[in-house]
């Protein structure tokens, strides 16, 4: 195996690990302010002690996100250094940005957020957490807008003033509003509250199906199935196809790979499950004639560009891309049954909290919803390859020239080993904290008497 | 270019916020064996720092962020130059995050014995890489003229390196003891407060043999200081800072011991800033692929820009930080939410 391959492989194994976490505390951190915001209007003990519960889940969910999240930031470095040398002007100040705006942010509060419902009144306790979660959505906002340069890369020129060709910044805000960052951000941003309401309604369901914390479970899945259900519907019909609207009119081959499209030709179908051959260019599945057309240009008989249009050498791996891509539509699709079917239930039948094959399939939701982010993700990367800068930088030579392929195979597997023990450990963790449940909520005088303005917590007294 | 040496001022001003801050949870991770005896003891350790090392830890990220943006040289080449002791940094890293996180989760003796000794080995790895990784920058790496370094990890442990990092050791141990002086209470307190002259002791040893071995043996940093007298001042209030510390120390006033250590660690990374400047990684093979903070920056345009940005977030960050800190002040106690 070639020093690139392996390369490739540490960073798309630690970069999915990672991508486990961060949506899930951006969708948790959303239920964590809906449930402070209700402590502070209704002073009712029994939010906080779903506060208290769902913040012990977000610190660990938390902890593993950063711990993940260093390894990234590192990777450019240790194992793409033509890479970082050639995007260093550009890329570079998106990332310092993300630790200037965000992860100081959420460092600094998460503290407070994490220790603060023994020691924080409601609104102060509240505060901290909009911090977090302010930082956390910060975070994302940095990220997706240095991916999305790497995608439909604006703002820059290319020069090579003695150290080999690299990109020089000609416009900041350029470079941070590249054409795609904002359809991509709202679609991450979507898919991340998904993932975190379906973790909330998942351990609901559980409860519910073991009838235990039955009546604060049916609290849970009254606040994060609306959520959930609303943005599932608006990631199918709005932010989902406008993300391919934006990989149609920027990204042509990757969408011809997603859909295994070779021929350029009107009345494209879009399939719903297939498999599609790179060697013969054939793609077969069950599909929606004309669907696609109508989705990239708003037309049924409009014309989207194949795979032809383009030299073999720039084609991604279609059918990975084409399988990952609708791994990801496909549950997206599921997603939108689900709310429907839930709602329906809740406000129609009213018996909702009594299914048991439809608490089930909530059980599930969670690892749905993750394998549905995971492999948008890789639709995403997969799809954009051979470049890791869209036809400006391929990823083939971006590597560290002076890392070893024995180097790098050992890091992955001292990588594999971590994260598997890892990942089983924090579902043990997750596992025994869910079994536990929610301790008994503090009483109202025990919450009165925590400070809950600046001035008193600089002061630490406490109200009698 | 102003801008350079400005972004060079800045990036040295990060490292020592992250040393400053970050050495003290370090110090206390590789204390806890010799300081706390029980698994209560060793709690009250872990939560005097648990909601601080975090925001603490973010100082490295930014670290590493503003190194890629202003000096992206520098971080290809460092990173893939020492690549095989960047992993270890990062499983090191990752370990104690989650040790701290972990250890208390579960009741069982040996899950937490376990984690106990994840959280001392992590936080004496971490720093000793960190301590190894800054001598052999200070030593010069070969690096050649296309800006790669070609080393491995037996190599990057030479007794030069081996004597930062144990430095490194003794330095954050001991500011990591002033820092337990203002957490603890009773027989642990006691059991701290005794560590702090033998660890002064050992720390001033191993500084003073490391400063005259650095001046005698790197002519590049004798020069250096020939030349710009003036920075004389960082080794000279690094020792006042550290005869501070004593003096503090055995008055009693251990809140002003731990700004007099965090001065000293500042003060000695200011010194090697200073000896080096304005080179930033030396080459140990030709003096013309030295990577400066001239040929290894960014562009004008980008350094411009997150200028501004760090003029408008510094303040920001200093302001939550000294809040946190001040709201988690006193001693640490044990709740239903502590690690």
């Amino acid at each position: 195996m070639t020093a690139e391959t392996l390369h490739r492989i540490q960073f798309a194994l630690t970069a999915s690990f990672h991508f486990i976490f961060p949506p899930m505390s951006l969708g948790l951190g959303l239920v964590l302010v809906i449930l402070g915001v209700k402590s502070v209007r209704t002073n009712d003990p029994k939010w906080r002690q779903l506060s208290l519960f769902w913040t012990k889940i977000y610190g660990l969910i938390f902890a593993l996100g950063i711990a993940t999240g260093i390894v990234q930031e590192f990777e450019f470095g240790t194992n793409w250094a033509v890479y970082s040398r050639f995007v260093g002007n550009v890329f570079g100040s998106l990332l310092a940005a993300e630790g200037i705006f965000a992860f100081m942010l959420e460092g600094g509060f998460l503290g407070l957020m994490l220790f603060g419902g023994t020691k924080l009144g409601n609104r102060m306790w509240l505060f901290a957490t909009t911090m977090v979660v302010a930082g956390a959505t910060f975070s994302a906002t940095w990220i997706v807008m240095a991916n999305s340069w790497m995608q439909t890369p604006a703002g820059y020129e290319v020069k090579d003033v003695g150290h080999g060709d690299q990109a020089f910044m000609t416009s900041f805000v350029d470079i941070m509003f590249t054409p795609s960052f904002i359809n991509r951000f709202l679609h991450v941003m979507a898919a991340s509250w998904m993932v975190g309401t379906s973790l909330v309604l998942s351990v609901a369901a559980f409860y519910l199906l073991r009838k235990r914390h039955v009546d604060l479970a049916k609290t849970m899945m009254r606040v994060a199935l609306p959520v959930f259900a609303v943005t599932a519907i608006f990631q199918a019909f709005v932010f989902g196809p406008n993300q391919a609207v934006t990989v149609t009119d920027h990204q042509p081959a990757k969408l011809a790979a997603m859909e295994g499209v070779y021929q350029t030709d009107t009345c494209v179908p879009m399939y719903l499950l297939g498999w599609s051959n790179s060697a013969t260019e054939e793609t077969v599945g069950v599909s929606v004639p004309c669907m696609l057309s109508f989705l990239a240009t708003g037309s049924f008989d409009g014309e989207v560009e194949g795979l032809e249009q383009f030299p073999q050498s720039d084609w991604a791996p279609v059918n990975l891309v084409f399988q990952a891509y609708h791994l990801m539509i496909d549950l997206g699709t599921i997603f939108v049954l689900i709310s429907v079917l839930g709602v329906g239930l809740w406000i129609w039948k009213r018996k909702l909290f009594h299914t048991r094959w439809f608490l089930w399939i909530m059980v599930s939701s969670i690892v749905l919803t993750q394998l549905a982010t995971l492999s948008g993700w890789w639709t995403a990367e997969l799809g954009r390859q051979p470049w890791v800068v869209w036809e400006v930088l391929r990823t083939s030579g971006a590597q560290s020239p002076n890392v070893s392929t024995i180097q790098v195979a050992i890091s992955i597997a001292m990588f594999v080993v971590l994260y598997a023990v890892l990942f089983v450990m924090f579902l043990w963790l997750m596992h025994r904290r869910i079994s536990e449940g929610p301790q008994d909520p503090p009483s109202e005088d025990e919450i009165e008497s925590l400070p809950d303005s600046f001035g008193e917590i600089f002061r630490k007294r406490t109200r009698t | 270019m102003w801008l350079n040496t400005t972004w060079f001022v800045l990036y040295v001003v990060i490292i020592v916020g992250y040393a400053v801050l970050d050495g003290f949870d370090l110090g206390v991770g590789m204390l806890s064996p010799f300081i706390a005896r029980n698994d209560h003891e060793k709690r009250l350790l872990l939560n005097s720092i648990g909601p601080i090392w975090d925001g603490n830890e973010v100082w490295l990220v930014l670290a590493g962020g503003a190194l890629f943006a202003a000096f992206p040289f520098v971080y290809a080449s460092l990173f893939s130059g020492f690549y095989a002791a960047m992993m270890l940094v990062l499983l090191v890293l990752i370990l104690r995050a989650v040790a701290i996180e972990f250890r208390s989760k579960s009741e069982n003796p040996t899950w937490r014995k376990t984690w106990d000794w994840f959280f001392f080995g992590s936080s004496l790895g971490i720093t000793l890489l960190f301590g190894v990784a800054l001598g052999n920058v200070v030593r010069g790496i070969p690096l050649d003229s296309s800006g790669n370094i070609h080393t491995n990890l037996f190599e990057l442990l030479n007794p030069y390196s081996l004597l930062v990092g144990i430095t490194a050791v003794a330095m954050f141990c001991l500011h990591g003891a002033f820092f337990l002086t203002q957490k603890l209470e009773g027989d642990l307190l006691d059991r701290a407060k005794g560590l702090i002259p033998r660890l002064m002791g050992v720390f001033f040893v191993l500084a003073t043999v490391l400063v005259a071995w650095t001046l005698t043996a790197d002519t590049y940093i004798q020069d250096n200081f020939m030349d710009r007298p003036w920075t004389v001042v960082f080794p000279l209030l690094a020792l006042l800072s550290v005869m501070f510390a004593w003096k503090l120390n055995t008055r009693g006033a251990y809140l002003a011991a731990l700004l007099a250590s965090g001065a000293t660690i500042a003060l000695l990374i200011a010194t090697v800033a200073a000896g080096l400047y304005p080179v930033m990684l030396p080459s140990s093979t030709d003096a013309a692929n030295s990577l400066t903070v001239h040929n290894a920056s960014a562009a004008e345009e980008t350094l411009k820009v997150m200028f501004v940005m760090a003029i408008i977030g510094l303040p920001f960050i200093l302001l939550y930080t000294a809040g946190v800190y001040y709201f988690f002040r006193g001693k640490v106690t044990l709740d239903e939410e502590s690690y």
